[in-house]
């Protein structure tokens, strides 16, 4: 947890030997991160029921970039990535405030189609969940439902998602197995397959790494970067190792004690690019994190 | 902190205490209500497969397929009639409740959820349960037979009847067996509530629904109470669904058993034993059929 630890907060020049920063300089240049707006967040809330999970987020997740969300458990990470793609329509009680643009639509407009959203906005989760299904009808899945039938597209599209998760030499020769035989890093990597055959244009990704081991999280997040050129990647992860090595913005959240009702709620404290979180970050409670100090 | 002192290996060695008797006594429970409950099971296939066996072998393959004796005195074969009476009712009673039931689940589970109108159909189903069977022969008696007349249809509403509730409660269970994360995993990709209901909902439930349908299936095969009302009496084969009185093994059991002569009581045992043969294989080719949807790990 703590090469990040190591990193002095309020030293704006990189200088040490910690692995996050040797990366971070690795990065692409900051000149490339000014790329366009694609969720353009108002002052975003979400609710279940009378429970206020997360509230007052402004935010701009900009296309090609790869976004984490970092915080301690019950801030509201995950309340907030799944508002993204109106993952909380199918939760009763569960209701969201605030405005939520993509490509400067309301995501929440009176008509818009969830399903046409979560087709364009799609989402790997926490746990690998594959369908009971074979590893090639896991794929073909979401193409099927946007009508594709024709078998040599099905079958195209099957090689190049796998081909883009990385996954095709493992499974070319066993498509028509099962997918739950395969190893949970292989399921999870079958996972983000199955959500890029539809061509999505941006990925959720809810902890993708937390139930996997070192090695298969490191395919993962090399697997991040080559999509990033592709997709637009927002990813919730608990591992601030991960947060600073494989993204470009980073946004902090912890939670808070409403006074007024002694409700703990999930703010968004900073946002910015990673390089400037992890070095240098603006907010106290930002840096306790990021060292170590508290959550 | 002070030092460990040497490992205490001794305290490692099986101790007789009142845990570990617990645990025996617990298990010998067991063991016990497994035997009280195979006892009285294997007596029951026991005695009809002794008594049945003769009967059967006697005329083979004539007991299938014979006619049933107009004089029910006389000796000799056979059920055919009423296997093709038990097929016909209990067969049209599955068309008519799994696919009303099934329905019915879904609508309860995936759209009513918890509405008003969802949690009073699910009570009324619970009550429908434990209506006696000879109560819905009853009511198909007044509501369709008194118009229509003796028919093997008659049989299956009355059988329908008694297993809605059945495939209704078993179904909603399996369905909310379901994890939450396929359904998300569904819906992740753009996929409507239908479509994901039709295509990841029910495939995983689908062993589930099977074996709650067989078990509804195999119970209603058995029931006599409402066939007696419903579908009249009858010794030649009626191949019509719709029409003319008709008959079942369950009843044939039923009427034979309960007569004085030799052979009606044997012509009993050879049903009751055809019944069990028919419910096996009937099992045995919907396990066969689910198992096709299986894949290989």
């Amino acid at each position: 947890m703590h090469a990040a630890a190591s990193i002095a907060p309020l030293d704006p020049a990189p200088a040490g030997p910690a692995g996050t920063r040797l990366h971070l300089d690795e990065r692409r240049p900051a000149a490339g991160l000014e790329t366009p707006v694609v969720f353009d967040v108002e002052n975003a809330e979400v609710s279940y029921g009378s429970f206020r999970a997360v509230r007052g987020v402004s935010m701009k997740i900009h296309t090609n970039q790869i976004t984490a969300f970092i915080g301690p458990s019950g801030c509201g990470k995950t309340t907030m990535l799944r508002a993204f793609n109106r993952m909380h329509d199918v939760i009763p009680g569960a209701k969201v405030g605030g405005k939520i643009s993509y490509h400067g639509v309301d995501l929440y407009g009176p008509d818009v189609s969830a399903t046409e959203v979560r087709r364009r906005i799609g989402m790997v989760f926490q746990k690998p969940n594959p369908f009971p299904k074979s590893i090639y009808d896991n794929i073909a899945f979401g193409p099927r439902v946007n009508g594709t039938t024709n078998k040599a597209d099905l079958d195209m599209i099957v090689e190049r998602s796998l081909r883009a998760a990385a996954l095709w030499d493992e499974v070319k020769d066993r498509l028509r197995y099962s997918a739950l035989g395969m190893s949970g890093g292989q399921q999870q990597r079958l996972c983000i397959a199955r959500t890029i055959a539809v061509e999505p244009e941006v990925v959720l990704m809810d902890e993708p790494c937390s139930a996997l081991d070192p090695i298969a999280t490191a395919r993962i997040e090399e697997l991040m970067r080559q999509l990033r050129d592709r997709y637009t990647i927002v990813i919730v992860t608990h591992n601030m190792q991960q947060a600073a090595r494989v993204s470009d913005r980073t946004a902090f959240f912890t939670a808070d004690v409403d006074a007024s009702n002694d409700q703990r709620c999930g703010v968004l404290v900073e946002y910015d690019l990673t390089a400037k979180i992890f070095s240098n970050p603006s907010d106290e409670r930002t840096e306790n994190y990021i060292t170590g100090r508290f959550g | 902190m002070s030092a460990p002192g040497p490992l205490d290996l001794h305290g490692l060695r099986a101790q007789p205490s009142w845990r570990a008797a617990k645990s025996h006594l617990a298990t010998a429970a067991m063991i016990l209500a497994v035997v009280a409950i195979a006892i009285p099971l294997l007596a029951v296939v026991w005695s009809v497969v002794t008594r049945g066996i003769g009967v059967v072998t006697d005329a083979f393959p004539e007991f299938f397929t014979a006619e049933i004796p107009v004089v029910s005195r006389r000796k000799g074969p056979g059920m055919g009639p009423a296997i093709l009476g038990t097929l016909l009712v209990t067969g049209g009673a599955t068309l008519i409740a799994v696919p009303l039931g099934v329905l019915g689940a879904i609508y309860l589970h995936e759209y009513g959820q918890t509405s008003r109108f969802a949690r009073l159909v699910r009570f009324m189903t619970t009550v429908m349960t434990g209506v006696p069977s000879i109560v819905m022969g009853l009511f198909v008696y007044l509501t369709w037979t008194l118009r229509f007349g003796y028919s093997a249809f008659g049989g299956a509403l009355a059988l329908a009847c008694l297993m809605l509730p059945v495939v209704i409660g078993s179904t909603e269970q399996m369905l909310r067996l379901v994890p939450a994360t396929l359904r998300e995993a569904a819906y992740a990709l753009g996929t409507s509530k239908s479509r994901t209901i039709l295509t990841v909902v029910l495939p995983a439930a689908l062993p589930g629904i099977v074996s709650g349908s067989l078990l509804a299936i195999a119970r209603a095969a058995g029931e006599t109470a409402p066939l007696l009302f419903a579908i009249g009496a009858a010794t030649a084969y009626n191949p019509n669904l719709f029409a003319e009185a008709n008959t079942a093994l369950s009843v044939q059991i039923f009427g034979n058993a309960t007569s004085s002569f030799v052979a009606a009581q044997d012509r009993a045992w050879g049903a009751a034993l055809t019944l069990m043969l028919l419910a096996f294989v009937v099992t045995f080719i919907a396990r066969k059929l689910t198992a096709r949807f299986a894949l290989e790990r």
